[in-house]
């Protein structure tokens, strides 16, 4: 099953809605519930990252039975040093942003921890595409 | 353990008031109400006790079980432990020494408040919050929100403290307590006065174990009005009473236990007190997606205002808040050496027995318990929604188009419910029939 939601650049106030929406749908599928807990987090920090930092982009969600993988794609600026953007407490978040209680540099480390694959496709002035992959735990 | 002896529901349905109205089937937070042929009904496995289709019934057709009364008189010692709201629950002109004699009128041997249990955790030096393996910790005070996390948020439990309530605290100490002074343990009765659904529910779940702490519950409405009556009769020669029993011990601030706020002042570092249960979901919500910030502790209750909102509880919630915090004065904000001194001499026991059992996983959400079959139910379910109106009238008998598609998924409902789509496209059913056949199915 394919879910497809977008996420709008600087909407600090929805920040959260896609991840509680997939979140619900994790639930009726009676997906464990650690599975469900790590795929959130980083849907979560991935979520957060359009808004903060993107123009703007767009979550895909394909699901099947023991597998979930999420594509977030956005419209650029895109990550510059990404090597550094991994490093757990980097952080290149406006004062803004870190005044809305975002932006901690933990967000990329986060999703990595939490992923069983994670594939970044990102460069300067370019669109980032992330692409995870969660296996699930058999017989939920 | 199977869902059957799960959990025991207190809540019940009058046939003969319910008229099928459909606000007990709204406001239920987890849409655990369907009205079938015209009367409601409560699933099981997806109720959680919490009062709030009782308090919106128009035509109190919803009732909480009750035990009789003169249970207690099986028992040659009959122990009251009650909650400090009780005292809340009467006007400033009954006394508390009133109140609490008139209970040993009724037939009690001893009373005790259910609250002093804080007192022996603070005797004992336990911090309340050390029986859980995740943080934050959630109090595990109000069971509707134990029922919720288990039924929704079961990735939480590891985060329900463990530690027995003071109430049970209370049983095991006056167990003990009494048996020292050679009653027989069979001998003894222990009464817990509930002033909600959940309560009510809890202890018959205990009670329907062996061993069980608690002998049975007695409802805070019914109780308040006998000792209305005993109170009122009793103070006119109140000089000719033959022995005066004292207020039962307990301190001022756990008198105020059970208030807002009440449990989450013990508990250091960051703590957050949270009422009535859609906060409470809100919250948990956050928690499960670890955007919490850093709470060490998390009082979570199911009625608004705390348990003065239990819907057992006849006085207004406010009054009943204040009279609590005012009797508290009252009370002493030390416990007395010698009283510190007994509790310490049953520390063995009390100890081993302080941890309640582990809360199991009840999920009720999914669709199927295999994620395979789930999946394809859930791609009918949102197919199926598209077809529905979506305004969430109710006069199919589910509390939504959605609950009413994720029914017809599972084949437990047919499309044909949905009223709207019959009187706009009548003659459109066979069509649907076709696409939904395999789902379709006559109530």
């Amino acid at each position: 099953m394919h879910l497809n939601y977008s996420v709008k650049a600087r909407d600090f106030t929805s920040a959260g809605s896609v991840s509680s929406a997939i979140k619900k749908v994790l639930k009726q599928l009676n997906i464990p519930p650690a599975d469900i807990k790590r795929i959130i987090v980083a849907l979560y920090e991935a979520e957060v990252n359009i808004v903060a930092h993107s123009y703007g982009g767009t979550i895909e969600c394909e699901l099947s039975h023991d597998r979930i993988e999420l594509t977030i794609s956005d419209e650029g600026p895109g990550i510059s040093d990404l090597t550094m953007a991994m490093t757990e407490g980097y952080s290149t978040a406006t004062e803004e942003v870190r005044e809305m209680g975002f932006g901690a540099g933990m967000g990329l480390s986060n999703i990595k921890k939490n992923s069983d694959v994670l594939a970044i496709d990102t460069a300067a002035d370019s669109p980032t595409i992330i692409h995870m992959t969660f296996n699930l735990k058999q017989g939920g | 353990m199977d869902s059957r002896s799960f959990f025991h529901h207190a809540l019940t349905v009058d046939r003969e008031k319910c008229r099928g109205c459909t606000h007990c089937m709204k406001k239920c937070p987890t849409q655990a109400i369907r009205i079938i042929n015209g009367k409601a009904h409560v699933d099981p496995k997806r109720c959680i006790d919490c009062g709030v289709c009782m308090d919106v019934c128009p035509h109190k057709a919803i009732g909480i079980e009750q035990e009789r009364f003169n249970q207690i008189f099986t028992y040659p010692r009959r122990v009251a432990i009650i909650p400090s709201l009780l005292i809340g629950q009467f006007e400033e002109e009954y006394s508390e020494e009133q109140i609490i004699n008139a209970l040993y009128d009724l037939g009690f041997t001893d009373v005790y408040y259910g609250e002093f249990g804080a007192d022996i955790l603070r005797v004992l030096g336990k911090s309340t919050s050390g029986y859980a393996d995740e943080t934050p910790v959630i109090s595990s005070y109000c069971p509707a929100v134990i029922r919720l996390i288990q039924l929704s948020y079961p990735s939480l439990l590891p985060n329900v403290n463990l530690l027995r309530t003071p109430a049970q605290i209370t049983a095991l100490y006056v167990r003990e307590k009494l048996e020292r002074e050679g009653v027989d343990s069979e001998d003894i009765g222990i009464f817990y006065v509930s002033g909600c659904a959940a309560k009510v529910g809890q202890i018959l779940t205990w009670k329907s174990k062996k061993n069980s702490l608690i002998q049975g519950g007695l409802n805070l409405d019914t109780l308040c009005n006998i000792l209305l009556e005993s109170v009122k009769k009793h103070s006119v020669n109140d000089k000719e009473r033959r022995t005066y029993h004292p207020v039962p011990f307990i301190t001022e601030q756990s008198f105020l236990w059970s208030l807002v706020g009440g449990e989450s002042r013990e508990m250091s570092h960051r703590t957050l007190a949270i009422d009535e249960i859609h906060n409470v979901t809100e919250f948990l919500e956050l928690v499960e997606d670890d955007r919490h910030e850093e709470i060490d502790f998390l009082e979570l209750r199911s009625c608004d205002t705390g348990c003065t909102g239990g819907i057992l509880a006849p006085r207004n919630r406010f009054l009943a808040t204040q009279r609590i915090r005012y009797q508290a004065t009252k009370h002493p904000s030390s416990i007395p050496r010698e009283l510190s001194d007994e509790i310490l001499s049953f520390k063995d026991t009390l100890i081993r027995e302080i941890k309640g059992e582990r809360f199991p996983q009840h999920h009720a959400l999914q669709l199927d318990t295999d994620p395979q079959r789930a999946l394809v139910k859930l791609e009918k379910v949102n197919e199926i929604e598209k077809i529905l109106p979506g305004i969430d009238c109710g006069l199919c008998g589910y509390p939504s188009c959605r609950t009413l598609s994720e029914e017809i998924a599972q084949g437990n409902a047919s499309i044909r419910s949905c009223c709207v789509l019959k009187m706009k496209h009548p003659k459109q059913f066979s069509r649907l029939e076709k696409i939904w056949g395999d789902v379709i199915q006559k109530r």
